[in-house]
């Protein structure tokens, strides 16, 4: 354990690092149904005021139980849902308030795996479509030709066969399939991945694969990380820096090492006693 | 997973390997044939009257020397329209022989028909109606009429209903409100009296073409509220999952997404739907014309034809071939909702209504 050297909160390569994604008093809403004409007057709030940090090539963990708006922070990140109020600020541009094609470049940096390996694969396109997709939006100038081989390395580097080009996802099992979605985000040569749940619904010894895939991807191509999880082995073995969240606010944050040793927040403390011990 | 669900090609080949899509097919294919073919397949065309032989019946067949012939008859009590075959009085069936002259597809000109006899003797295959016009002819060039209304009729409302649903579902906001509340309002409104209101406001007089084309866009535009609830329901299901949001994290603009991911997948239902609702437009076409106000003589269409059937004296004299029109509407219905039943099986193994 060489953890009680370090005194800052983060490792040494990272902090030396820019800071790639500031998010700052971020606060989602969702209108409850009802109202007249659909004007809702009520609302639920999953993340009231949450502000943290990424720096490039650094993994941050972000977990909590479910309904503690992990979640919704990573889509508020890629701008799936609109933030309430607070700022999101990338290289320090800011971009919760930009929307349709001005979003383009910043999409082009900041990409995400999903949750479900079943469902974030659209059926009826072929994996050399769902690949290329991206780079049809972001190097338009690439020829189909040369979209197709960049597909097949890509699969190469995520460990899927280039032969796969021609099938359909519902040919592969769920760890291939998180493999074709990670592809996908590779695709754009984005800097900053956000990865829901990445692994949740993969079987353990699947799991260990896609994590040990994600790191090494991690180093050749210089990824930041947003890893949530609700999975607290998982992302004390891959974190440089761990936020706990507890009903939509930051309750603690802290590098893996110190967190699961010495857990400062009440909450935390629960949440590491309720894993269960094997 | 239904592999139908991911891969298309082999729809069709589904369909046929059923004995119910085989047969739906094979009707539907065979009738839409002879609406394409009907002035070469019709000996005569569809307003050559002929007055003095009004309610023939269908005429027999024999054998002479001269090959195929059909017998010719007298009318034997022109009050009551009474046929009487001529013992040993016949006119052989030709071959391809020169009629009046038409233009294949619209386009061919060309004066040979399928077969004929020698004029001024007539052949009746399915009889002839009240002004002697062949029956047999005008059922074919009717099908051109009533099998093109529907297929023209869905294309414009599943268009019309696509766009306006999908944009609801995808977008939602003001525009879903606006396109939900129309439809409402149009399925509140009882479909015949909707029907018959909106061929009132409409002048009277139009040509035959034009009629066509009004009963069409009247018939889609009673239609496509239904389709557009539908897709916009399916839409609003597809736009929650991840691949579209995926989609829109990977940046592509939302007409892509409609395009290219949501389509896709609403591409099935739309099959079916379509197969199912053809015979809507078929019968709205034959109610129309049955009604006097769709097709005008002396074009011809089945409902038009029905109509002509309602007089008293044809079930008075009993004149059954008068009615060889409902048989065809009947059979046409039958085969689309086959069709429908099939592809729906084939696609969705879910809703399956029989267990074969």
């Amino acid at each position: 354990m060489t953890s009680s050297t370090l005194s800052s909160p983060q490792p040494d390569s990272a902090h030396l690092s820019p800071i790639l994604l500031e998010v700052e008093k971020l606060a989602v809403r969702y209108p409850l149904s009802g109202g007249f004409l659909g004007r809702s007057r009520r609302f639920v709030e999953p993340v009231k005021g949450v502000s943290f940090r990424i720096r490039a090539r650094q993994t941050v963990g972000l977990v909590g139980e479910s309904g503690s708006g992990k979640t919704t922070i990573g889509k508020a990140i890629v701008r799936l849902v609109s933030p309430h109020s607070g700022e999101i600020r990338y290289r320090q541009e800011r971009i919760d308030t930009l929307s349709g094609a001005r979003l383009r470049p910043y999409r082009k940096r900041v990409q995400m795996i999903f949750q479900d390996p079943h469902n974030s694969l659209n059926p009826r396109l072929t994996i050399s479509r769902i690949v290329g997709e991206p780079l049809e939006i972001h190097f338009p100038a690439l020829r189909a030709e040369e979209r197709r081989s960049r597909a097949a390395d890509l699969l190469q580097r995520v460990g899927l066969s280039p032969d796969s080009l021609d099938r359909y996802p519902h040919e592969f099992s769920g760890g291939q399939r998180q493999r074709i979605g990670i592809a996908r985000a590779l695709a754009v040569e984005p800097e900053l991945i956000v990865c829901d749940e990445p692994v949740s619904a993969l079987d353990v010894s699947v799991q260990a694969q896609i994590v040990n895939l994600l790191q090494d991807l991690q180093q050749d191509f210089s990824l930041a990380y947003l890893f949530i999880s609700h999975d607290l082995a998982v992302v004390e073995h891959i974190s440089d820096l761990v936020l706990v969240l507890n009903e939509g606010r930051i309750v603690e944050a802290a590098p893996p090492e110190e967190l699961y040793r010495n857990p400062q927040n009440e909450y935390t403390r629960k949440l590491l006693a309720a894993v269960p011990s094997l | 997973m239904n592999p139908v669900l991911t891969k298309r090609s082999g729809l069709w080949q589904q369909v046929i390997a059923r004995p119910q899509g085989a047969l739906a097919l094979g009707l539907l294919g065979f009738l839409y044939l002879c609406a394409l073919f009907a002035p070469l397949l019709a000996p005569y065309g569809p307003g050559d009257q002929d007055l003095q032989k009004p309610y023939h019946p269908p005429t027999g067949f024999t054998w002479t020397q001269d090959g195929l012939a059909v017998r010719l008859y007298e009318n034997a009590d022109p009050t009551q329209a009474l046929y009487r075959p001529i013992p040993g009085k016949t006119a052989t069936i030709h071959w391809f022989p020169a009629g009046h002259p038409y233009r294949l597809f619209g386009l061919l000109p060309c004066r040979r028909h399928l077969f004929g006899v020698e004029p001024p003797q007539k052949i009746y295959l399915l009889g002839s109606d009240s002004t002697g016009r062949d029956v047999f002819s005008r059922l074919l060039y009717g099908a051109q009429v009533s099998l093109s209304i529907g297929l023209i009729g869905i294309s414009i409302s599943l268009g019309v209903g696509l766009i306006a649903g999908g944009l609801a579902g995808y977008f939602g906001g003001w525009f879903d409100s606006l396109v939900m509340r129309t439809t409402e309002l149009l399925m509140a409104i009882p479909g015949l009296y909707l029907l018959l209101a909106l061929r009132g406001a409409f002048a009277s007089q139009f040509g035959s073409g034009e009629v066509y084309l009004l009963i069409v866009v009247i018939l889609s535009f009673l239609g496509w509220s239904g389709a557009a609830r539908v897709i916009r329901g399916l839409t609003l299901s597809l736009r929650a999952q991840t691949f579209v949001e995926a989609a829109i994290v990977t940046g592509l603009s939302p007409w892509r997404i409609l395009w290219r991911h949501l389509l896709p997948n609403l591409a099935s239902y739309l099959l079916v739907a379509a197969a199912l609702s053809i015979p809507g437009y078929i019968l709205g076409e034959a109610a129309l014309s049955f009604l006097g106000i769709g097709i005008q003589e002396p074009s011809a269409s089945w409902g038009l034809m029905l109509a002509q059937a309602q007089e008293m004296k044809v079930f008075m004299c009993n004149f059954w071939w008068l009615l060889s029109p409902g048989a065809a509407v009947f059979v046409t219905v039958a085969a689309f909702n086959l069709l429908g039943d099939t592809l729906r099986d084939v696609i969705d193994p879910h809703f399956r209504t029989s267990d074969r």
